[in-house]
């Protein structure tokens, strides 16, 4: 013991702050962090070691393909030349077909602005629907020209087809407006009936003035091909089956045994079987129950069948959000006064698509990754253009991994991205645990 | 609906099948039959209509046929002398086998992902989470023709393995990969071979008596029993004594380089392996996602309750955690399985025959029996979907919370 004057004095107390001392090094920073997330333990160690050694083998392998890739020749024979053995990547093969891999290969080349201008207007007909807190509502009325806008568009031919089809519309919808507040089955069944007599006077109308010259030039369906393809089966099956859907499940939660099991088993049917059965009876099967002598487009019968097979899917979605809307709700509804059709478009309906959001995204992006199968049934979409013409094609045999990464990607981007967004609208719609 | 008001006294008029609420749902009901009739009726009458132009008329006949056609991928008999049936067994066999395969595979690597999704090592959840989100945004379809190229167009072909300078050589010299697919040892039975077997299987059941003697004697009484070694030794001594005293009855018939082309043991295609891949890896993806969707779904509250019992956290995870999160887990598990069964149908992409690829590519193109054939696959999964719901109904009511 040595002789301090505070042994002397035990009441001693401090009465200055001892200067803050920096915690030890290996409890701050980048080391903290790394002992803390990635050496916790032994098994932590480990399994961090086997990451870092797959990481580094994989970019390892990567880095030369693609940063030695050649991305201007034009045959694969070319490409082994320039690389002269090394390790690289094709990617000519994409520049070279870009067009094709993106519109297939029968679109008419100049047309190429046509379908490039109405995918860019997609996303300005989808953002007042997708940020409708954010943007006016008037903009909503872009969003209902453009279905016929985009069909003008991509397939061309006399302007009057789209005018008299949104017409048609219209008609409906004023003969809906002036009959609804009668009586909700009169306004529903007066509008499709005055629609259907405008479209038949409309048809008339068209073939019968039918113009030589046409301002844009018709582009039959089978022409269509590449990611055009996939974007126009997935936007159009995926909206039209929403309102699909929605009947269904309806008709599924119905008291009216009939109606009940119609959907029940129209529902369990497709939702049963692979897409690619029902894909098979669009190709061979359908125009054997079609009137003598009818000629549908391929890709309307695909239509028809995607759109019935994402229906069933999308309803039991939505099945699920009214089953998780609490019963006081439709008994609220009842007590208020208003009948079926009301207590749904103004109570049910609103708060149980609400719910079914997630999934419903879930099905259109599973959907989306979906139309690929119709390259089995010889449509060349991007898969079917990649393995079809391209792959087939002298220049380019042999090409596989630049074509099915940039397939990948390109899939990827989309479907990502879809689903980032609704996780974004989940937290901006949720109202409950602020 | 509206609440009645009306006393029900007046007698029936016609316009109330318009405006009564008690009578207009028949009336809808009847409208909706009539239309549903109409529309078969139309469609009917338009198919009798087209096949009497083309002179067919519907048949199952064809199926009795010989196909004239092989498959190299079979687990039964089959020629090209066959008949068209026996080419559509082979094909749901070759369905069944790669949707079993793809299952087992998927879930192991789903659980293991999502349950490493959770992990505390930082770096390896960023992975898992690279893993999920990559596979789940592309479509199977690419994934499969992705690993079939690999199969096919990267692996040696099996004269790469022939001579003294040969470029590839086979695996512990009994797996050979090349791009005719790959080439595994068989397990060939001699007379005692079942004896083994059927001992094996009885060891099995062993086992599970054991641990349920071992469960109830520590409820009943308070002791511990060791679970872990006991089980592995019941499991696998008398097999492997049996197998010692009966001379080796179960002996492997390598593979060998033969011609062009690798004879003996068995052989799994290209085709298989990329179908079987894909599908596990894929959907492994999704089930990554319920199995880390069921874990958060248990209140952190039940890990601290148990914790505070004094559980060791393998306890912890294996008594209360797992038993609870796999109520959640397993019915989005089964419609998993569901769903591969229905994506095996891509066989087709990548020539693997199975139902699609034959009943539905092969004998629809020779026979041109379009309705039957189709009508027939569609018939085959749709025995699949309904009888794998009914078993994850009648499960989903023997775990349900059962509340007062």
């Amino acid at each position: 013991m040595s002789d301090t004057p505070s042994q002397r004095n035990p009441a001693f107390v401090r009465t200055e702050m001892l200067p803050e001392q920096a915690p030890p090094a290996t409890e701050t920073g980048i080391i903290k962090w790394a002992r803390e997330n990635l050496f916790s333990g032994t098994s932590n160690s480990i399994l961090t070691v086997l990451s870092i050694i797959s990481i580094y083998y994989i970019v390892v392998s990567a880095a030369p393909w693609i940063l030695n890739g050649v991305w201007n020749s034009a045959s694969i024979r070319e490409c082994r030349e320039i690389l002269e053995g090394a390790t690289g990547g094709c990617f000519a093969v994409l520049t070279e077909r870009w067009n094709q891999l993106l519109f297939g290969f029968k679109y008419p080349n100049e047309e190429y602005w046509r379908p490039g201008l109405a995918f860019v207007l997609l996303f300005v007909a989808a953002a007042p629907v997708m940020f409708f807190k954010y943007l006016p509502s008037k903009m909503l009325l872009f969003t209902a020209l453009y279905p016929f806008l985009a069909y003008w568009l991509i397939w061309g031919g006399p302007i009057l087809a789209p005018i008299f089809a949104l017409f048609g519309f219209v008609v409906g919808y004023v003969v809906w407006s002036q009959l609804v507040t009668r009586s909700f089955a009169a306004g529903f069944f007066g509008s499709i009936v005055a629609a259907a007599l405008t479209w038949w006077i409309g048809g008339m109308i068209t073939s019968a003035v039918a113009p030589e010259e046409t301002l844009l030039s018709a582009v039959p369906s089978r022409d269509m091909g590449g990611f055009m393809l996939n974007l126009i089966l997935g936007t159009v099956c995926v909206s039209l089956s929403i309102p699909f859907g929605i009947a269904l499940a309806l008709g599924r939660q119905s008291n009216m045994p009939i109606i009940k099991w119609i959907c029940v088993v129209f529902i369990e049917f497709v939702r049963g079987v692979p897409l690619i059965t029902l894909l098979f009876v669009a190709n061979v099967v359908l125009a054997y129950f079609l009137p003598p002598g009818s000629n549908f487009d391929l890709i309307i019968r695909v239509i028809i069948m995607i759109t019935a097979f994402a229906s069933a899917y999308i309803a039991e979605v939505i099945r699920g959000g009214l089953a998780a809307l609490p019963t006081g709700q439709y008994e609220a509804a009842d007590s208020l006064g208003l009948d079926y059709p009301q207590a749904m478009r103004l109570i049910i309906l609103p708060q149980a698509l609400k719910i079914s959001i997630p999934g419903i995204v879930n099905v259109a992006v599973g959907l989306f990754k979906d139309t690929t199968l119709v390259s089995v049934i010889s449509m060349f979409d991007l898969v079917g253009m990649i393995r079809g013409p391209i792959l087939a094609s002298t220049e380019w045999n042999g090409v596989y991994w630049e074509l099915f990464g940039a397939a990948a990607i390109l899939f990827f981007v989309v479907c990502y991205g879809i689903s980032q967004y609704s996780q974004w609208l989940e937290r901006e719609l949720a109202t409950d645990h602020r | 609906m509206t609440t009645m008001t009306d006393p029900p006294q007046e007698s029936f008029r016609l316009s109330m099948l318009l405006n009564d609420t008690r009578y207009r749902s028949y009336t809808f009901q009847f409208i909706a039959l009539m239309a549903v009739v109409a529309l078969i009726a139309y469609l009917g009458s338009n198919l009798v209509q087209n096949l009497r132009a083309a002179g067919l008329n519907i048949s199952y006949q064809f199926l009795g046929e010989p196909s004239g056609y092989d498959i190299n991928q079979r687990l039964i008999e089959y020629d090209s002398q066959s008949s068209h049936w026996r080419a559509s067994v082979v094909g749901i066999l070759n369905t069944l086998l790669v949707a079993f395969l793809a299952c087992i595979t998927a879930t192991i690597l789903g659980v293991a992902a999502g349950v490493l999704r959770l992990s505390k090592n930082w770096l390896v959840r960023k992975l898992m989470a690279v893993y999920v989100e990559a596979f789940r945004n592309v479509p199977v379809l690419i994934w499969i023709i992705i690993i079939f190229t690999v199969m096919t167009a990267v692996l040696p072909a099996p004269r790469a393995f022939r001579g003294d300078d040969a470029t590839a050589s086979m695996l512990f010299d009994a797996v050979a990969f090349t791009n005719r697919g790959v080439f595994i040892p068989s397990p060939i039975l001699a007379s005692g071979g079942w004896i083994v077997i059927l001992t094996f299987l009885a060891s099995i059941v062993g086992v599970i008596f054991y641990r349920r003697y071992a469960t109830k004697l520590l409820y009943d009484t308070g002791r511990l029993l060791p679970m872990f070694w006991p089980s592995v030794g019941i499991l696998f001594l008398p097999s492997i004594l049996i197998f010692f005293i009966l001379g080796q009855p179960i002996s492997l018939e390598y593979p060998e380089l033969k011609g062009f082309n690798f004879q003996g043991g068995w052989t799994i295609r290209g085709s298989l392996i990329a179908l079987w891949f894909a599908l596990a890896i894929y959907t492994g993806a999704f089930i990554a996602e319920n199995v880390r969707a069921g874990i958060q779904a248990i209140s952190k509250g039940q890990t601290e309750a148990a914790a505070s019992l004094g559980l060791r956290p393998g306890r912890i995870m294996n008594l209360v955690i797992l038993p609870q999160a796999l109520r959640v887990i397993i019915p989005p598990l089964i419609s998993q399985y569901l769903n591969i069964t229905k994506n095996s149908s891509l066989a087709i992409a990548v020539g693997y025959m199975d139902i699609t690829g034959t009943l539905g590519g092969i004998t629809l193109n020779q026979t041109g029996r379009a309705i039957e054939a189709v009508l027939l696959l569609m018939l085959f999964y749709l025995v699949i979907s309904l009888s794998i719901s009914a078993v994850m109904n009648i499960y989903n009511n023997a775990v349900k919370l059962k509340e007062r």
